[in-house]
């Protein structure tokens, strides 16, 4: 069963004069355990894309399936249990609660769903100790560098048992050797079986991906092949 | 790549053989720059002709000699470390002459055009970043020589990027008779 499935969707707003199609037939299939990126300019459509995808957002036509599951047959609160509990977002400025510490924040959407104070903790600082974050779980986001914020921002869209990461510019204004260890962070999500799609324009964070879709202009313009073996770039004939 | 100063900097940490040297040289690049041992012991022989190195040990077979760098070889390392390589006359891009000609190509769509390429880079990316991602966390080489490909590629994606970005901002008349090609004449850093 695909993890996520966009089937033919569009995504107009506003109407008459002022209507943008902001997505125009778009078709996307993400199998548990990998790990696509979409790559576009600013207003290809690629931040509307994910918000659709997370049900943050109504597609206007087509229909989006979330581990089989069209969206569009299931109730608001259907919904807004699915949010909380299979889907994990990142988003590019964290997105954490300034008042509570890294450990609340992760616990936060376990909370809400009904689980315990004391299960939805364990699992956070579980999750939390698995992104070697354990010793800051009770510092509050301003007590945090960027780097260490997006490492709690991630624990909170993988604990519990999330089947579908969604991450737009997941390493926001990081540097580079940061920016990788959150891609890493995203990967080793995948490689437990969680489907992952980040949006970037940065080819740097594509690269980590199985596969990169283009955007442009609200359609999917191309997309990578399977990927090639290393063999073939470390092949002495290879180098120029 | 420049191997005999490579081999210049293993020797620096102390004397070694011919076969040491080409295996330390793979573990220190990551293995991205693969050396034969005929290119390691051609260029033994060039840096002790030149008295950057000298070899101990007697007879013929240079697999039996020891290398040690000499007092000329130390500066002449020290200064190579030192001195910038040659970036300032821009090679001769032939992506950047591809995109520059599909402009006046009668029912080309340079989007297009710009689109195979980048496809191409980020696949080449893609599998740089594998080779990263299974390498040991300790290996700083390999991090370091794949870096270097990923930032390089990653610049001509910027490039056509933005190259789409303008061409869209300023759309040409694409393929118009005697529309000139622009002129890139090198005011700075020229050498023709």
């Amino acid at each position: 069963m695909t993890a996520l499935e966009l089937r033919h969707v569009s995504k107009i707003f506003g109407d008459g004069a002022a209507e943008v199609h902001a997505l125009r037939d778009v078709s996307l299939a993400v199998e548990p355990g990998a790990l696509v990126a979409v790559m576009g300019p600013s207003g290809s459509g690629k931040s509307t894309m994910l918000t659709i995808a997370g049900s943050l957002e109504e597609a206007t036509s087509g229909e989006v399936f979330v581990a089989g599951q069209s969206l569009s047959e299931m109730s608001r609160n259907e919904r807004a249990r699915l949010r909380r509990r299979s889907i994990g977002y990142v988003f590019q400025n964290f997105n954490l609660l300034a008042g509570l510490t890294a450990a609340e924040n992760v616990a936060l959407p376990l909370e809400l769903d009904g689980v315990s104070v004391r299960v939805a903790r364990t699992a956070a600082m579980q999750a939390l100790d698995d992104l070697g974050m354990a010793g800051r779980a009770a510092r509050f986001p301003d007590e945090l560098s960027g780097g260490e914020r997006q490492r709690v921002a991630i624990a909170r869209a993988v604990v519990g048992d999330r089947r579908l990461l969604l991450a737009d510019e997941p390493s926001g204004a990081l540097d580079s050797v940061n920016a990788e260890a959150v891609m890493r962070l995203v990967r080793t999500a995948c490689q437990g079986g969680v489907a992952g799609v980040v949006v970037t324009h940065d080819a740097q964070l594509a690269s980590w991906a199985d596969r990169v879709v283009f955007l442009r202009d609200g359609r999917v313009s191309d997309q990578t092949s399977p990927l090639a073996g290393p063999e073939s770039l470390l092949a002495p004939g290879h180098r120029q | 790549m420049s191997v005999p100063h490579a081999l210049l900097a293993l020797l620096s940490e102390g004397p070694k053989y011919g076969l040491q040297l080409r295996e330390e040289f793979e573990e220190r690049t990551g293995e991205v720059w693969p050396l034969n041992v005929g290119q390691v012991y051609t260029t033994l022989q060039r840096l002790e002709r030149d008295g950057l190195v000298e070899a101990n040990g007697a007879g013929e077979d240079s697999q039996q000699k020891v290398f040690r760098i000499t007092g000329a070889g130390e500066a002449e390392l020290a200064n190579w470390l030192r001195t910038p390589p040659d970036l300032a006359s821009p090679p001769r891009d032939e992506l950047v002459i591809k995109v520059l000609v599909s402009l006046r190509v009668p029912g080309t769509d340079v989007t297009e055009v710009i689109q195979a390429h980048r496809r191409y880079l980020v696949e080449l990316m893609q599998q740089w970043t594998r080779i990263k991602e299974s390498g040991a966390p300790d290996d700083i080489g390999l991090a370091l020589a794949v870096d270097a490909e990923l930032f390089r590629l990653d610049s001509v994606i910027r490039w056509l990027d933005s190259a789409e970005a303008r061409i869209r901002r300023h759309p040409v008349t694409q393929g118009k008779r005697g529309a000139p090609l622009p002129k890139l004449r090198r005011t700075t850093g020229a050498r023709r």
